[in-house]
């Protein structure tokens, strides 16, 4: 593991090729190689959603994912969410002026997102149980309950 | 409060005039020589010329303005609502404003209520700036028009101003901001204007929601941290840091570091082990690889929360030791010798640690030659930011360039003096002689915390025979705060450690004799101010020992709060309207529901602020579920009013994990909690519905962005005894601890 490898995989829509430590977490790819900034470090654990991509479509933590495990998969970053920033969710978000810090916020939308692929009528319960692992120190649960609310209805 | 009209100067400005200096058209700095940073023109896409009206405020002759916002923004929002009180009293058109960090410089920037230092903390931006830069704006609005006045050749007072523009109405005619900006002759000083009173003023901006302008970036991952600035030919630093603070390398093996493919170099330091590498795996793995033997000189070896508790406790029942007054009115010691009824209770607090999203981290590059250095780091002081890397680097303030970032929370962590976090990157680029991206894992981050402290306070109070406190003393034992993070500053204090003692007085309640003291032993432990600082833990004291005498009295503790704020009206008016939107009159039928409220108050450094926690408890886990929370707030002014309920929102969040789930333990001087997973934080399911009333009042803002932490654990403790008859007197109110309570 002390040795670096070659991995080519999907980001945003193009095809990457980066050389890393095998047991790299995609997360420092990313960010380090690939300057894709918005996926943010928070724990490295898996505990807390700031480094929230999707993996082949479904959200899953940037940190917790080798490189070694990524050769041919399809990774969406938040700078690959929309084209001009403009997914419901993101103009949600600004409606209902959810960031403070904003350092976990893209982790947070980019697990929205998840949801909103998966469910057309969640209820506040399965927003809630299905936001659980993304943590805002800035306490901006309440709004992101709301900015998801008014994404799902505004559309 | 707000007016579409024109607007007009006060009488007696008229007559204002200024010394003439020169104008400095197509300059992009002043007499002050602080380049600004000057947008492009989002029709041309060329920067246009610009005019320095005054340290603060650019004007272009597109009719951009671009402000200078002194604050740091850590998501508290100043980055928007210091800047718009200045458009408001310059009348400027928001869409017009283009916001700029300033850059370090005390004597133009510096906080009037943080003794002229750039420094974000104790919610103070917006109270410690808002005169000041009402009256810059107001006088970069007399200039204009002064300007307007001769180049029409009409009097000043027969000109008012709209958005951007002097009008004269009397012959339709007018001039942009902007066109004024082509010839306008800026007075080297401008006299002082005279500001309307808050109670009369009518504001344009100030009072209405705006949305603040870091939230577009912010929902796009865009905004730069300085975790993500890239330098050319930048590597990555990691520091194995002394586990106590004191405690330096004896022995160091890196051989194993050393073998991992990138790692570049490994630097002893004073107080650690850094270590360099290509890329930020490689110097984790590094980092992870040392082997390190540790001096164990040390205050805090050995130390930990018990035999903190223990002896905290004995300090705090030995009347013979007297610590330094915090606050005294009349005389608290001889008024409860005297009393017939003295009533008396002891709280107590653990650690707790900041836990802000962004890791600490930063970049620095040193100069070849060792004598200059540039940074980007998130810093709650600038000034202390340049002033510990020169001191490190033994290079003078003028050699380091700060550029200071979008910081990623920091709720204390990053205001202290010596900005270590900051100077680690500093010491391993001169070591490597390249730029250096340092960061902390979560896990340095909380094995490297700064703590709120441990706490033991112990409060008396002496009762006439109808219940009344007459006399209350209030003694507090806890590590120090202030020396530890800023020894200059506790220089000064000559003992009164402010972060440790703040929220012991209680200006608003009617007791006519009042002392607190504290006492501070140092454990060796490392402390810092933290989200609420001391007033986290006092007001706890505070607020859960008037409730268990109103209790132990049979009263209601909300019509016993509002009889001692007689001689406070604020005070009274969001107590009253707290209660009443809990409809506290009906809580018995909660409590048939297995629910319970319970209610706390304080004046927050001006801030008037209540709240009530209802609650349940499930008996067995011992956990405890806060339902709904309500909370008034009246911080006279409300700059930007959404931003005051966000930052209520924000700060109630907060307060409830310290008041819950947040602990740190020390074993053998040691931090016991490493990430997540063992400091639990509030997450979405731990949510109560939260209802926010902000009072807006015509007083000078006091600020809103902790102001409901301390509010927090005192109701939910104050419930919990409405609910179960057993008073919780420690934070966090863990379910273990729950669960012993109920038991005994």
């Amino acid at each position: 593991m002390s040795e670096k490898i070659a991995v080519m995989l999907t980001v945003n829509g193009e095809s990457r090729t980066v050389r890393a430590l095998p047991d790299t977490p995609l997360l420092w790819v990313l960010r380090e190689d690939l300057k894709l900034t918005g996926t943010r470090f928070g724990c490295g654990v898996g505990q807390c959603g700031a480094c929230t991509v999707h993996i082949d479509g479904q959200p899953n933590y940037a940190c917790l994912n080798p490189i070694s495990a990524m050769q041919g998969r399809v990774v969406t970053t938040i700078e690959g969410l929309s084209p001009d920033a403009s997914h419901p969710l993101q103009r949600a978000w600004i409606a209902e002026q959810v960031p403070q810090c904003g350092y976990c916020q893209s982790g947070q939308i980019m697990r929205a997102a998840g949801l909103l692929k998966e469910k057309s009528r969640p209820s506040r319960d399965e927003i809630v149980t299905y936001m659980q692992p993304n943590i805002c120190r800035c306490g901006t649960y309440a709004r992101i309950v709301r900015a998801i609310e008014r994404a799902l209805k505004e559309g | 409060m707000h007016d579409s009209g024109r607007r007009r100067f006060m009488t007696g400005t008229a007559g204002l005039t200024f010394g003439i200096a020169s104008g400095t058209l197509g300059g992009m700095s002043g007499s002050n020589g602080i380049a600004h940073a000057q947008p492009r023109s989002r029709e041309t896409g060329r920067v246009p010329p610009a005019v320095t009206m005054n340290p603060w405020v650019t004007l272009a002759t597109d009719g951009t303005v671009t402000i200078m916002s002194p604050a740091c923004e850590m998501g508290q929002g100043s980055l928007t609502s210091l800047p718009l009180i200045l458009a408001d009293e310059m009348d400027v058109e928001w869409a017009k404003v283009r916001i700029v960090h300033a850059p370090p410089n005390d004597a133009l920037y510096g906080n009037p209520r943080l003794g002229g230092v750039m420094y974000t903390a104790g919610s103070l931006a917006v109270t410690g700036y808002f005169t000041m830069m009402r009256q810059f704006g107001a006088q970069v609005r007399w200039v204009l028009v002064d300007n307007a006045a001769r180049h029409l050749g009409v009097p000043v007072d027969a000109l008012t101003t709209q958005p951007g523009r002097v009008l004269h109405v009397a012959s339709g005619r007018s001039l942009g901001y902007g066109e004024i900006a082509e010839f306008a002759v800026i007075p080297a000083r401008a006299p002082e204007i005279p500001l309307e009173p808050l109670d009369k003023v009518r504001f344009r901006l100030i009072g209405r929601d705006v949305g603040r302008i870091d939230v577009p970036d912010k929902v796009r991952g865009a905004p730069v941290y300085s975790i993500d600035v890239q330098r050319p030919g930048m590597v990555y630093g990691a520091i194995l840091r002394e586990p106590v603070e004191g405690a330096a390398p004896l022995k160091i093996d890196d051989r194993a570091a050393r073998a991992i493919e990138g790692v570049l170099d490994v630097v002893r330091l004073k107080y650690g082990v850094g270590v360099v590498a290509d890329a930020p795996w490689a110097a984790f793995k590094a980092k992870q690889a040392l082997q390190v033997e540790w001096e164990r000189k040390a205050t805090g070896w050995g130390f930990s929360n018990d035999k903190g508790f223990e002896s905290f406790a004995a300090i705090a029942r030995d009347p013979s030791r007297q610590g330094v007054a915090w606050e005294q009115e009349g005389n608290a010691r001889s008024a409860l010798q005297k009393a017939t009824n003295v009533f008396e209770r002891e709280y107590r607090a653990d650690y707790a640690y900041h836990a802000q999203m962004e890791p600490l981290n930063s970049v620095a590059d040193v100069s070849p030659k060792g004598d200059a250095c540039e940074i980007w780091c998130g810093t709650q002081s600038q000034t202390f930011a340049v002033a510990a890397v020169a001191d490190a680097l033994g290079i003078p303030v003028a050699n380091v360039k700060l550029n200071d970032m979008m910081i990623g929370g920091a709720f204390g962590r990053r205001g202290n003096r010596d900005t270590e976090f900051i100077v680690d990157a500093a010491l391993l680029s001169r070591a490597v002689g390249k730029p250096v991206k340092v960061m902390w894992t979560r896990e340095d981050d909380v094995k490297n915390g700064r703590f709120r402290p441990l706490y033991v306070n112990r409060l008396r109070a002496g009762l006439d025979a109808n219940g009344r406190i007459t006399a209350m003393h209030h003694k507090v034992v806890c590590d120090r705060v202030l020396p530890f993070a800023d020894p200059v500053r506790a220089k000064a204090a000559k003992g009164r450690d402010n972060i440790a003692m703040r929220g012991t007085e209680i200006p608003s309640y009617d007791i006519a004799d009042r002392l607190s003291e504290g006492i501070h032993p140092d454990t060796g432990i490392r402390t810092a101010p933290l989200r609420a600082i001391g007033v986290g833990q006092n007001c706890f004291a505070n607020e859960c020992f008037i409730d268990e005498i109103a209790a132990e009295r049979k009263l209601d503790p909300v019509a016993y709060r509002v009889a001692m704020l007689a001689k406070q009206p604020r005070a009274q008016h969001v107590v009253r309207e707290v209660a009443r939107m809990a409809r506290w009159e009906q809580r018995a039928r909660l409590q048939e529901q297995g629910r319970a409220l319970g209610v706390a108050y304080i004046d927050y450094t001006g801030s008037h602020v209540a709240a009530i926690a209802e609650i349940s408890v499930d008996r067995a886990s011992g956990e405890v579920k806060v339902h709904r929370f309500w909370c008034t707030i009246d911080c006279g002014v409300a700059v930007q009013p959404d931003n005051v309920v966000a930052q209520t929102e924000s700060s109630i969040v907060y307060g409830l994990g310290l008041a819950l789930t947040e602990q740190i333990t020390i074993a053998d001087g040691r931090v016991v909690q490493a990430n997540f997973y063992d400091y639990r934080v509030p997450r979405m399911s731990d949510m109560p519905e939260l209802i926010i009333k902000v009072i807006p009042t015509p007083n000078h803002p006091t600020g809103a962005g902790q102001m409901a932490t301390p509010l927090v654990a005192p109701a939910i403790s104050n419930a919990f005894a409405q609910l179960t008859g057993v008073r919780l007197r420690q934070q966090p109110m863990l379910a273990e601890r729950v669960r012993t309570a109920l038991r005994s």
